[in-house]
């Protein structure tokens, strides 16, 4: 297990769940969950992904992450629609905790109302959210 | 304690958080207490008038059939370690009762042809329910389209769980008098089926062997539900067949026949009638819908020595996820009732299953034969039937039951009384078991015969 991370060029949901918004393409983004969120489902044995074209509601549920523990809903920190999906997860949906910012990506989605990004946190307020 | 929180009595508590319009104003209309002596022989007195499938020569099934139970079921399902119906969530303390379920998935698994089993549900009715319910997870569409040759049973389950999902349930004629379209009478009407079915269509559930006994084209039904919908938006219907197991060892297995997921009533594998219940619910699906399931699944796995054991497995589904999320784990205490039923498949064997099923099929039919060539009586339908068939009698069916029963025979299911359709008045539904021999099926066209003439005659005088 990696030690706890938030990167600094990630945008941080307070339903621990992260968006990485590449400059060039500022109406694109990819989704996942944070270090805080793996860590308390612990070892992660499946991901249940919408399909390419879903529509996703900032806040609103989009997808299942299955733990030895428990199944949670995974909540979209953006509104968009799904333009691709980690199929990499399907074989192995460990990749979420052995690198929830990296392997570990869920979804890219194509935002539909960029500006929601104003309501994210970034690193240090996220952290600081957490009580860390 | 209620000192502490301030009030004089239970009473007072009571009326202090009941509203009053709500409590009941007079005492409940019970009669005066008796002395355990007398309510024993009172009880022992009432116990008496049941009829049991032993004191009478009974062809009645429709769900529930009267096969032969073997003493071994007797024997393994008294043993101490398999009587709790807690789940096994500590392997290390449960291996013989994980082993039971992981077995008990193996045999319904391939009695199905279908490659994931759960360890069973409640009975028959909520299985079919339960897949519905899957099928609402799998596609989230709200439509879910029934043969009306479904136990009436499980369409009234159904029916009661779809209003909690949000779903409605349209119903599938069977085809009607034998007319025109005489081939198929007693059948899913193939087009009103392939009609019913839209693209908000979640799922279509068909009986094989329906209610009234016939043979389904199983084929047929799966692959005009999923063209039905192809046309349409999103994904074709889960397919649903509701099963008689015992019918399994003649018929095309349902994984073979394009269906998604099958469930069926398991009380005709080693559990007796006893009244009605308890009992349980097959329920095995297609690899796909393994995280949609039902109830408890064990798997097969080794332990830090490499030894074979087995554990609970895809539990975080049933217990550690949102309420609505959730699938039904209403299975716990059936347990014992599925280990009944894997001894006996287990009992009956590759070739004894088979066996069974060609001995029904040659019975039912001499069945069928003889008591339609009495007077008065005729097919409901001319289906191919494994174990059951449905007659139509030109009589008061009640009448003719009542006339049986003095001669202590019980010659089937007054369908009408069941089912309430108008087409089904006359209707009786006849059920064979190894139990009931040639000489039986003789018995039965007897007094059936007396009792049809008996009543002919009354409504003529």
């Amino acid at each position: 297990m990696t030690a706890a991370s938030y990167p600094p060029d990630l945008l941080y949901h307070p339903d621990h769940d992260w968006a990485r918004i590449d400059p060039e393409h500022p109406d694109e983004a990819t989704l996942g969950i944070t270090w805080h969120a793996q860590d308390a489902l612990g070892e992660v044995v499946f991901f249940e992904a919408p399909a390419v074209g879903t529509a996703l509601t900032q806040g609103a549920p989009y997808a299942e992450v299955e733990s030895v523990k428990a199944v949670s809903d995974v909540i979209a920190p953006l509104s968009g629609e799904v333009l691709a999906v980690n199929d990499r997860l399907s074989d192995g949906p460990q990749a979420i905790n052995e690198d929830p910012y990296g392997e570990g990506w869920l979804v890219k989605v194509r935002l539909s109302d960029p500006a929601e990004r104003d309501a994210l946190m970034d690193a240090s307020a996220y952290s600081a959210s957490l009580g860390g | 304690m209620l000192a502490a929180i301030g009030v004089g009595s239970l009473q007072e508590l009571f009326q202090r958080q009941i509203p009053a319009a709500v409590g009941l104003s007079a005492g409940l209309d019970l009669p005066e207490g008796m002395p355990e002596q007398d309510v024993y022989t009172h009880l022992r007195e009432l116990a008496a008038r049941n009829v049991s499938a032993e004191q009478e020569l009974s062809f009645l099934g429709a769900g529930f059939y009267d096969h032969y139970v073997p003493a071994l079921i007797d024997m393994l399902m008294e043993r101490s370690e398999f009587l709790t119906p807690y789940t096994p969530y500590q392997p290390e303390i449960s291996q013989g009762g994980l082993q039971v379920m992981f077995e008990y998935q193996t045999a319904i698994s391939e009695l199905t042809a279908l490659p994931v089993s759960n360890a069973s549900v409640y009975e028959g009715p909520s299985a079919v329910a339960a897949a519905g319910y899957l099928a609402k997870l799998h596609n989230g569409k709200r439509r879910l389209v029934v043969s009306a040759g479904l136990h009436p049973h499980s369409i009234a389950t159904l029916r009661t769980y779809a209003h909690g999902y949000g779903m409605e349930v349209v119903e599938v004629p069977l085809v009607q008098s034998a007319g025109e379209d005489g081939d198929g009478a007693g059948r899913t009407d193939l087009d009103a089926w392939s009609a019913a079915i839209d693209g908000d269509t979640s799922a279509a559930f068909f009986a094989q062997p329906n209610f009234y006994g016939a043979v389904e084209d199983a084929e047929a039904l799966s692959a005009a539900a999923k063209a039905a919908a192809s046309g349409a938006q999103g994904s074709a219907p889960v397919v649903v067949a509701q099963v008689d197991p015992i019918t399994l060892g003649v018929l095309k297995a349902p994984g073979e026949c394009g269906v998604d997921v099958a469930v069926g009533e398991g009380q005709a594998l080693g559990n007796r009638l006893d009244f009605g219940g308890p009992s349980f619910g097959l329920f095995a699906a297609r690899e796909e819908h393994l995280r949609r399931m039902p109830g408890r699944i064990a798997g097969e796995t080794v332990d830090v020595d490499g030894r074979r054991g087995f554990v609970l497995t895809l539990q975080t589904r049933e217990q550690h996820i949102r309420r609505e999320k959730a699938t039904s784990n209403i299975c716990t205490a059936q347990a014992l009732n599925a280990l009944a039923g894997v001894v006996y498949l287990s009992w009956l064997g590759r070739r004894g299953i088979v066996e069974l099923g060609e001995l029904l099929l040659a019975r039912t039919h001499y069945a069928r034969e003889t008591l339609t060539a009495l007077d008065g009586v005729s097919a409901l339908h001319s289906q191919p039937v494994i174990r059951e068939f449905a007659l139509s009698l030109d009589v008061d069916v009640a009448a003719v039951r009542r006339r049986c029963a003095r001669e202590g025979v019980n010659p089937g299911l007054d369908i009408h009384a069941l089912t309430g359709r108008e087409s089904d008045r006359g209707g009786l539904l006849v059920a064979l078991t190894e139990q009931r021999t040639r000489k039986d099926i003789d018995r039965l066209a007897d007094v059936l015969g007396a009792a049809v003439a008996a009543e002919r005659h009354v409504v003529a005088a």
